[in-house]
């Protein structure tokens, strides 16, 4: 089959495809297999799915239970929709957030938008972790935000900040925010300045002109922002475990759990597999028929 | 409302929002006290401690360590995938290569290092490797995801650059080999190190697929910061997020001298 390739064309091929079907596709192969297979004590934790027992007769040990127990048990499904709900409210705050400052970086003058470009981008090229942690500092109950709102006057006692959803979604929209901005800014700084003039001159409103001009040219940029950032945060692990609490718990989290500390791999696996079939295939799909969708309006 | 005060309100609030929380922890990281909420003075204490903290230095060092070889690694397949994403046409089963090229780009950190780690343990139940878990098999995981990144950057770059000037070349009596090494290569080549850096940081980064696959002797900076910060705050994590800024405000700043520089020239 490869063959048919020459040269050099061969090896380009084959090489990183011999490396993602080894360390990408069979992993999630196994973890599909291992999603299937019974629990037991013992290490690895869970039974072959093909046994020889004493006689030599195979015996299949396959269940769908995993699968039954997740969406039996409503704990699952509302660690799922937490996540759903906290990527969906962070990734529409890092919008509103995150648009005026692209647009004004990308309509500044040159010299000064490479400036401020860079600042965007030095978070960015911070450690992750890092910027969590600085959100765990503030939020303290003797932290800085807390000692400004009581000076202020706003309170009398220090107010606990840290430990509950409020604190993901901040922490989210914090770590999360350069994810919108620079793929909002890459479709802004392409647009041309003139249609806004043109669209005064003939008459628009500026909200019009927004609505109407704006913001058409710079979907792509908002949808590419918006996967950006909603994608890893269904997902997200760290950020909870940093600064949430006990009121919510997240899919991240409870697969982690069921790995590290329940070790019920098969069900870690079922949970993983449903993370794939409800968030990635409908993103995929999305994705092929919005290209579709550009290719034909184009 | 004047406009420019609109448009210089907005960037303010939004600028301070992005460094408020990184100058916070810089300040406190000269805290004397261990406590690190109360404040007991400037002391340069903590940073002494950083540096003599053999786990973190020791740790920062395999991190880099192994960022360096996943992101050189991961560029060379990243650079054939993308090639042939873009170039190739007679790949067997092409829309399952594409796949398996995009898919780790939207795959949750989670369930990617959660596969990564049974796989190793599959393996080594049949075939006896990995023999066990360390820096090989974070390396590996490290590269896998990376390749997928870099092979969207060399893609993007060859699409949107013609394929005409290629064809010339060829027309010109250039053969294919040299064709790539005369004509592709240079064009790609800032893509290529974009690429490498943007592997670079996702390796030094990575916290939870690094988790899943690490084994004795590689304890990445991620992870030996995360057992630190977990259940508490640490002042010699304060220090070293102030050393981290440090170095890459120097390079944002010696990068933004180097493009005014060049405008100026222009």
């Amino acid at each position: 089959m490869f063959t048919k390739l020459k040269n050099y064309k061969f090896w380009f091929v084959f090489t990183p495809y011999f490396w993602l079907v080894a360390f990408f596709f069979i992993p999630l192969a196994i973890i599909l297999k291992i999603s299937f297979s019974v629990s037991e004590w013992g290490m690895p934790p869970y039974k072959d799915i093909l046994e020889i027992d004493n006689s030599g007769d195979f015996i299949l040990n396959i269940t769908s239970g995993n699968y039954a127990f997740i969406f039996s048990d409503f704990f699952y499904l509302k660690s799922y929709l937490n996540s759903l709900s906290l990527a969906f409210t962070s990734t529409l705050i890092c919008l509103i957030i995150g648009y005026p400052i692209a647009f004004y970086v990308a309509k500044s003058k040159p010299k000064i938008r490479n400036l401020l470009l860079i600042l965007l981008i030095i978070p960015f090229w911070t450690s992750f972790l890092l910027r969590v942690y600085a959100w765990k500092v503030l939020l303290q109950g003797n932290g800085i935000l807390n000692l400004i709102l009581v000076k202020l006057g706003f309170i009398t006692e220090p107010l606990s900040l840290l430990y509950n959803h409020y604190a993901v979604i901040l922490g989210v929209v914090y770590t999360y925010l350069p994810f919108m901005i620079l793929p909002l800014y890459g479709y802004l700084v392409k647009f041309d300045l003139r249609l806004i003039d043109a669209a005064n001159d003939l008459g628009s409103r500026k909200i019009n002109t927004f609505f109407k001009v704006i913001l058409p040219l710079s979907l792509p940029g908002i949808i590419a922002g918006c996967m950006l950032v909603f994608i890893p945060v269904v997902g997200e692990f760290v950020i909870p475990e940093l600064l949430g609490g006990s009121d919510k718990l997240y899919f991240g989290k409870i697969i982690w759990d069921e790995f590290f500390v329940n070790r019920d791999w098969p069900v870690a696996s079922a949970l993983a597999m449903s993370g794939i079939l409800f968030l990635i295939i409908p993103i995929v799909i999305f994705q092929i028929s919005y290209a579709k969708y550009n290719f034909k309006n184009e | 409302m004047n406009k420019s005060f609109l448009k210089y309100t907005l960037l303010g609030i939004g600028f301070t929002f992005l460094y408020f929380p990184i100058f916070a922890l810089i300040i406190y990281s000269f805290n004397e006290s261990k406590r690190v909420m109360v404040w007991k003075g400037f002391s340069i204490k903590w940073y002494g401690e950083l540096f003599k903290n053999e786990q973190i230095l020791e740790a920062f060092y395999i991190s880099l360590k192994i960022a360096a070889m996943s992101a050189t690694l991961a560029t060379i397949l990243g650079v054939m995938a993308g090639y042939s994403l873009a170039r190739i046409s007679k790949i067997p089963f092409r829309p399952f290569f594409i796949f398996i090229s995009t898919a780790p780009l939207v795959m949750p950190e989670i369930i990617l290092g959660l596969s990564l780690l049974l796989f190793f343990i599959s393996t080594n139940n049949l075939f006896g490797l990995p023999s066990s878990k360390g820096q090989m098999t974070v390396l590996i995981s490290h590269m896998t995801f990376s390749v997928a990144f870099v092979a969207v950057i060399i893609q993007a770059r060859l699409i949107s650059f013609n394929k005409s000037i290629e064809e010339a070349a060829q027309d010109l009596g250039a053969v294919p080999n040299s064709v790539i090494w005369k004509v592709t290569l240079p064009v790609i080549l800032p893509s290529i190190v974009s690429g490498w850096l943007l592997a670079f940081t996702l390796s030094l980064d990575d916290l939870v697929v690094a988790s899943f696959t690490t084994g004795p002797g590689a304890n990445t900076l991620p992870i030996v910061v995360f057992s630190k910060v977990r259940m508490g705050l640490s002042p010699e994590v304060n220090a070293l997020s102030a050393v981290i800024m440090l170095v890459i405000v120097s390079i944002a700043v010696g990068y933004y001298i180097k493009i005014r520089n060049r405008s100026d020239v222009n």
